[in-house]
């Protein structure tokens, strides 16, 4: 038999250990809220919520539920974490490609970059975008308008909505292309590996995504137009713009800090992970006479992603979380609505707190079994 | 003389391309430089867009015709090697130069020129520079937050023995270098502890310390007659007992004089801020999350399963909720928590929740350094008989330790950089007090002056922070 008594030991006191303060914790809590006589349970989700947003992405108003405020400042904080991994995946690749460049001026532009933005605390950043440097904007009427259409005011950002018409059927059309584009991609790998013909898939790609949406236009009956933000006179001296996409200035405030600050990171990993492949690796496949484009995509990125991808995953993650302190300039993010005023008003810490960290600890999750999937998938195959 | 082809510079013609090239690089520089500092622009005359975009058209054949290939120059070889080897890098490097050239004047002008420093009023600051006679005024509260401006000295002279006692390492001779991760571990943030309460906190309790001082010389006087073999154990011993003796036995404290001494105001938790705030509590989670984390993470690679589970959960927990949270939860939660006449300070449930968080980052770095180790060391150190303890803490941790330097540098920096958060609790260290400033009203509108000033504090710490780290990583960096 493989047990043995002396390892029982060590175990059992940590159990006990843990038990026991958990149990503390418990028995204070039940005490604690019979004494101020609350009492325990999600019941409240489902009540009235009396208070207002001023920035949702579904419909919401005082007269809607806790659960519905809930899902405003979850769907608010998803908006963010996903504009902002968007934009700091790009700024991040530019500059984590630049640090490598031997331009002497890109280069040190890159590494300044860096070291100026990663050695700022977040937050700093967050008040000093929100607080002084978007506060320095125009009022909407001195406003100009750049490009003719977009107007960037002290009270937001506003853009041209774009008004759709059959809107599914251009949705239909860009599923259908993807698809295509997939069913094409095996087709042309099966190719190669059985006749050695190579298609190409970039540009037969590229003209799918382009081609299927323009038909959608032409014969699909769907028609797009843009309504232009007017501006509009509420007083004497308040003016506002009307129509459009607005974007308030704490969610612009917070997508900048976060996407430039995170941006960084993701520079380092890229830079690390391209510095990682060895160099013989590029003159051997040069050699065997591959095009310096397909030296990229077949040999140098397959090797690099692998390096770059778990630490990116990391900061991905590490910028939904940041997230959280839109909660700093009044962003209506889960913890401003939920943690903050809706704790306020139903005094329900333990509830809402709980509920609040689950979250988190549920997105953070998902994002990381998702990445280590796509880690798994890239890895590589030793035989 | 060679035909000329200006599309093809070549080396038989160096010279007048060289000429060529370097004078429209340079009218190019000198364009946007006259433009930027003297507001002068010499090729105003041509169309608005034209003006716009000249100077890069011009750098840019200038460019184009210096870039000879082994032209024997060395200057213009190396010049060409490092921001002109293509037409897509000169662009860059053109529009690198002139950003550069276009932003200094407005940067000068807003830090220095037109920038007030003098006076003590917002009166002074009328020009469209920054005004550093508000940081100037607001110094105080920014650097001790509410702490009342007569007791400062304490602050000031608790960081100072701090960091004389920190320094002890660089003076400490060979004989005494094996007691420095003791000093360091267990002394050092004793001692700091108590600087901190008795000194910064004050009150009645400050008797303690004198008495802890009094026994501490006196114990140590004493010492220098015991023989080599007991010291151990008399410094284990005797300080605590003269202490003892001191506050029970000896001195009463309505009869010594030092009793009457009314010790120091009390100045509770909730006035501290400022930097001073921002530093105490970076050194109390820097000194506790690195143990915490540390036991993780051999807890997370232990043979017990049980073990390994709690580890598990304890990591991914702290590491899957923001840090906002966790304050939150310290905050609102966690007295909850504990029995109705149990108080915690809010700063020490501060200090222990961002330790507890950082944690589980420390550990995740620990993990991978003890991962990253052969398992040859593991097998070498078991047959040497050693047990799970003595393998760890001679053989496994120093070397893995040593190869996670970075990564625990970037986890202090991260915490470093989280301090504000704090702001949730409400506790405010330097960027709570900007906040507070830039809302009274007599002071209204400098928020970007504030905002400069602490950022380029906090980065300084942070790129100091790096710098050592990488020094230290190349200290203690060994082949194997």
């Amino acid at each position: 038999m493989n047990f043995k008594l002396k390892d029982l030991g060590p175990q059992l006191i940590t159990v006990i250990a843990v038990v026991l303060i958990f149990g503390f914790f418990t028995y204070n809590a039940q005490i604690n809220m019979e004494n101020r006589g609350i009492d325990f349970g999600y019941g409240f989700l489902s009540q009235e919520s009396s208070f207002d947003v001023q920035f949702s992405l579904i419909e919401y108003d005082g007269s809607h539920s806790y659960f519905r405020a809930y899902l405003v400042g979850l769907l608010n904080t998803i908006l963010v974490s996903v504009i902002g991994i968007i934009i700091a995946t790009i700024i991040g690749v530019i500059v984590g490609v630049a640090r490598l460049s031997p331009n002497y001026l890109i280069n040190k532009f890159a590494a300044y970059y860096v070291e100026f933005f990663r050695n700022i605390p977040l937050l700093l950043q967050i008040f000093f975008w929100y607080f002084a440097a978007l506060r320095a904007l125009p009022l909407p009427q001195d406003a100009e308008a750049i490009f003719g259409v977009f107007f960037l005011t002290i009270k937001g950002l506003y853009v041209p909505a774009f008004i759709w018409e059959n809107f599914n059927i251009f949705l239909y059309s860009i599923v259908a292309s993807i698809i295509a584009i997939i069913v094409i991609r095996i087709q042309a790998k099966k190719l190669q590996e059985t006749q050695g013909k190579q298609i190409p898939v970039f540009f037969i790609s590229i003209g799918l995504i382009l081609i299927l949406p323009l038909l959608s236009f032409l014969i699909g009956g769907v028609s797009l137009s843009f309504e232009i933000p007017k501006l509009k006179q509420l007083a004497a001296t308040s003016f506002v713009y009307d129509g459009g996409l607005s974007l308030p200035p704490e969610l612009i405030a917070l997508t900048l800090s976060l996407s430039l600050y995170t941006a960084t990171f993701i520079a380092e990993c890229v830079r690390a992970g391209i510095q990682g492949v060895g160099k013989g690796q590029k003159e051997a496949a040069a050699s065997i006479g591959l095009t310096p484009n397909q030296v990229l995509k077949l040999v140098i990125m397959p090797q690099a992603l692998r390096i770059i991808i778990p630490p990116t995953t990391n900061q991905y993650l590490n910028l939904t979380k940041n997230s959280s302190l839109a909660a700093a300039i009044a962003y209506p993010d889960l913890v401003l609505v939920f943690a903050g005023t809706a704790l306020m008003q139903t005094g329900k810490a333990i509830e809402i707190v709980s509920i609040t960290m689950f979250t988190y600890l549920s997105l953070s999750i998902s994002i990381s079994i998702l990445m280590n999937w796509y880690n798994k998938k890239i890895a590589i195959q030793e035989k | 003389m060679n035909k000329i082809n200006f599309l093809k510079p070549d080396k038989s013609n160096l010279n007048t391309f060289l000429y060529l090239g370097s004078f429209l690089f340079f009218i190019s520089v000198l364009d946007v430089f006259l433009n930027s500092f003297f507001k002068v622009n010499f090729i105003g005359f041509l169309p608005n867009f034209l003006s716009f975009i000249m100077p890069l058209i011009l750098g840019f054949i200038g460019l184009y015709l210096i870039r000879i290939e082994y032209s024997g120059i060395k200057k213009l070889d190396q010049l060409n090697k490092h921001i002109n080897t293509n037409n897509f890098n000169a662009i860059l490097s053109l529009l690198i130069i002139f950003i550069v050239i276009k932003s200094i004047p407005p940067i000068l002008n807003w830090f220095f020129i037109e920038a007030s420093f003098a006076g003590d009023s917002k009166d002074v600051c009328t020009g469209s520079g920054a005004c550093w006679t508000y940081i100037k005024v607001w110094m105080r509260r920014f650097m001790y937050g509410m702490y009342p401006n007569a007791e400062q000295w304490r602050i000031n002279l608790s960081f100072i023995a701090l960091a004389l006692l920190g320094s002890v390492g660089y003076f400490a001779t060979d004989r005494f270098k094996k007691y420095l991760t003791l000093y360091y571990v267990v002394i050092y943030p004793l001692i700091a502890f108590l600087f901190i309460f008795f000194f910064i906190s004050g009150g009645p309790v400050f008797f303690d310390f004198s008495y802890g001082i009094i026994a501490a010389i006196v114990s140590i006087i004493i010492g220098f007659f015991i023989p080599n073999k007991f010291k151990f154990y008399y410094f284990l011993i005797v300080p605590l007992f003269i202490y003892i003796l001191l506050k029970y036995y000896l001195f009463f404290e309505e009869t010594i004089e030092l009793g009457k001494l009314d010790g120091l105001n009390w100045v509770e938790t909730g006035a501290w801020g400022g930097l001073s705030l921002t530093f105490i509590i970076s050194f109390f989670c820097l000194i506790f999350c690195f143990p915490i984390g540390m036991a993780f993470a051999l807890g997370r690679r232990s043979n017990f399963p049980l073990i390994r589970y709690i580890s598990i959960g304890f990591i991914e927990f702290w590491r899957g909720v923001p840090l906002i949270t966790v304050l939150f939860m310290s905050a609102v939660m966690f007295p909850m928590f504990l029995p109705a006449d149990f108080f915690i300070d809010k700063l020490v449930r501060c200090i222990i929740a961002i330790s507890l968080f950082e944690a589980a980052y420390v550990a995740e770095v620990i993990r991978g350094g003890l991962q990253a180790l052969p398992r040859g060391q593991y097998e070498a150190a078991k047959s040497l008989g050693m047990g799970y303890w003595k393998m760890h803490i001679f053989v496994i941790l120093p070397q893995a330790l040593k190869l996670v330097i970075p990564g625990i540098a970037n986890t202090f920096l991260a915490l470093v950089k989280d301090t504000p958060l704090i702001f949730v609790v409400g506790l405010l260290e330097i960027v709570g007090m900007l906040n507070l400033a830039k809302t009274n009203p007599e002071w209204l509108g400098f928020a970007m002056e504030g905002y400069v000033f602490a950022a380029i504090i906090f980065w300084i710490i942070c790129y100091a922070m790096s710098k050592y780290s990488y020094n230290l990583e190349l200290k203690y960096k060994t082949d194997r």
